[in-house]
């Protein structure tokens, strides 16, 4: 497994008293889409959140085990640097409401204060909007603000913004769940696109979208990995109980 | 008796009709008595708006407003130093308050359960409540006394003490209104917290904040009472901050408790002025409260 891109390992996560994430193994390999599946309120939201450790945002949040970022020990690296490798898109879409599409695109290096040529920006502009296949929608519109767009778009806008940085994996937390069945497609088919150059882990409560989109898919129940694979023998051929329960509707 | 608004199953149509047209005057009355009881409690301030101008109206010109004070007896004289005045003093003050204001209000937000917040918010509402003419007297004691004079400067802190609640209250409010999802978008990034802060939280939320500080200008900008003890007044054309100076309401204290009539005349044009700038205040931040209003 030398292309593992994300190695955890015996990797625990709590909230206060409660034991949220329990003993997680997994290996996640470069250009790769991962689909996370399971419940609600079995961690894995709290997981993808690990691996930018933006669960730290909550008080009392709390580690244990180990999470190697192409070998770098996840929990010893700045979370500021550790944020501008590791993108993510939220649930709902969250432009900045006081920029426009252009300073949205290219806000993490603005808030950074990165300084660029006009010519650079317009060049990570256009190629992050041309990878979030929203180029053609709005390039004469780029300097209207954001928050104009529509929510399909809003979100592409998202994963404009998450890539323009470049990050080495990108996180979705249930990226699709408040768009309608247009914007998820074309969302759908922005990630076999970008598999290309990108790690990506997507959290989904929809089984046919895991089932479509991903080449892996990690089932969590009650905070344990119950099991992980390839996609195909997840949804033909579980070995686990509960993930053929879960499958087939019994519960979720 | 039966009630007259209950409809039961055994009534004959015209009786359901009449229970109807009963229940509709009822809810007109109720309405003609609330929108009467708004106008006559709305008439007052009308009057007082009305009589202010009609008195102040014939003062002002622009004699009065480009002309300093003329001793007693001397025909003419205006507010020029008292309007220079008030706007200096204001503007120190807002320096002062404005940063520190959106600071507390800032951290108010982020850290809402922590104990400092929990005592640092009694303390703001508890300055809120404080007498302007006790912040008069305290800066008059901390600052006036020791350093041995009146100072426009002094008048300005003592403004500043009772802007800050305001702007506190209204930053605070504001951001904690702004989604969650904001920060995380910018944290997740890679951008620092306190830039996250700075250039994302702070501006998305800058309609609400200005608006609470134009109107905290609005609400100090006619305060006589600390300026009385710290400001003091001065009839000469003065921008020196550590001097004393005129402003406006100290002018309008002065010659409306003269026993000349041509210096009435004076303090009705100064408190129309005050008025007019109160309005105004209140017009612009109606304006950026739309303006910049932010879609979500």
């Amino acid at each position: 497994m030398e292309s593992a891109i994300l190695k955890v390992r015996n990797f625990n996560a709590f909230f206060g008293e409660s034991h949220i994430l329990k003993n997680i193994n997994l290996d996640i390999d470069k250009n790769n889409v991962w689909a996370i599946m399971g419940p609600s309120g079995c961690g894995k939201t709290t997981f993808i959140r690990c691996i930018n450790r933006m669960h730290e945002l909550t008080p009392n949040a709390t580690t244990s085990g180990s999470m190697q970022l192409n070998g770098e020990e996840v929990y010893e690296m700045n979370p500021v640097l550790l944020r501008r490798k590791v993108g993510m898109v939220f649930q709902r879409p969250n432009p900045f409401p006081t920029m426009s599409i252009y300073d949205n695109v290219i806000a993490g290096y603005i808030l950074n204060g990165i300084k660029l040529s006009k010519q650079q920006k317009d060049e990570i502009v256009e190629t992050s909007l041309k990878r979030a296949a929203l180029w053609m929608e709005v390039r004469s519109t780029l300097h209207k603000k954001g928050t104009f767009l529509s929510g399909g778009q809003q979100q592409r806008l998202c994963i404009a913004r998450a890539l323009s940085m470049n990050p080495e994996m990108l996180l979705l937390d249930e990226a699709t769940s408040a768009l309608d069945p247009v914007s998820t497609s074309k969302i759908e088919e922005l990630i076999h696109e970008l598999k290309a150059e990108y790690t990506i882990l997507m959290v989904t409560h929809n089984m046919q979208q895991a089932a479509r989109v991903s080449d892996k898919t990690a089932f969590f129940y009650l905070g344990e990995i119950i099991e992980a694979d390839n996609t195909k023998t997840i949804f033909t051929n579980p070995k686990h109980e509960k993930t053929q329960d879960y499958i087939r509707g019994h519960f979720g | 008796m039966r009630n007259n608004d209950l409809i039961n199953a055994e009534d004959s149509r015209s009786d359901i009709e009449r229970q109807i047209a009963h229940r509709n005057k009822k809810n007109k009355r109720f309405k003609g008595v609330v929108i009467g009881a708004t106008i006559i409690s709305t008439l007052p301030l009308l009057f007082i708006l009305f009589y202010i101008f009609r008195q102040g109206i014939s003062a002002i010109n622009w004699h009065f407003l480009t002309n300093l004070p003329k001793p007693v007896g001397e025909a003419g004289g205006g507010v020029a130093n008292a309007l220079v005045g008030s706007i200096l003093i204001l503007l120190v003050s807002c320096i002062i308050a404005i940063p520190i204001g959106i600071v507390i209000g800032i951290y108010l937000s982020e850290e809402s359960k922590s104990k400092l917040a929990y005592y640092c918010r009694l303390a703001v509402d508890v300055l809120q409540g404080i007498p302007s003419i006790v912040i008069g007297i305290i800066i008059y004691e901390w600052i006036v006394r020791p350093v041995g004079g009146f100072s426009a400067f002094s008048g300005s802190l003592a403004l500043a003490l009772m802007m800050l609640p305001s702007i506190v209250k209204s930053t605070e409010e504001t951001l904690k209104l702004l989604p969650e999802s904001l920060k995380e978008a910018s944290l997740a990034l890679g951008v620092p917290y306190y830039k996250t802060m700075m250039k994302i939280i702070v501006p998305t939320g800058l309609g609400g904040i200005l608006t609470g500080v134009i109107l905290s200008i609005a609400r100090v900008i006619g305060e006589t009472a600390p300026l009385l003890f710290t400001a003091f007044g001065s009839p000469f054309m003065t921008t020196d901050i550590f001097k004393p100076m005129s402003s406006l309401p100290l002018i309008i204290f002065n010659y409306a408790t003269s026993p000349y009539e041509d210096w009435h005349q004076l303090a009705w044009g100064a408190s129309m002025l005050l008025i007019l700038m109160i309005l105004i205040l209140n017009i612009i931040s109606k304006i950026v409260q739309r303006k910049w209003k932010v879609q979500f």
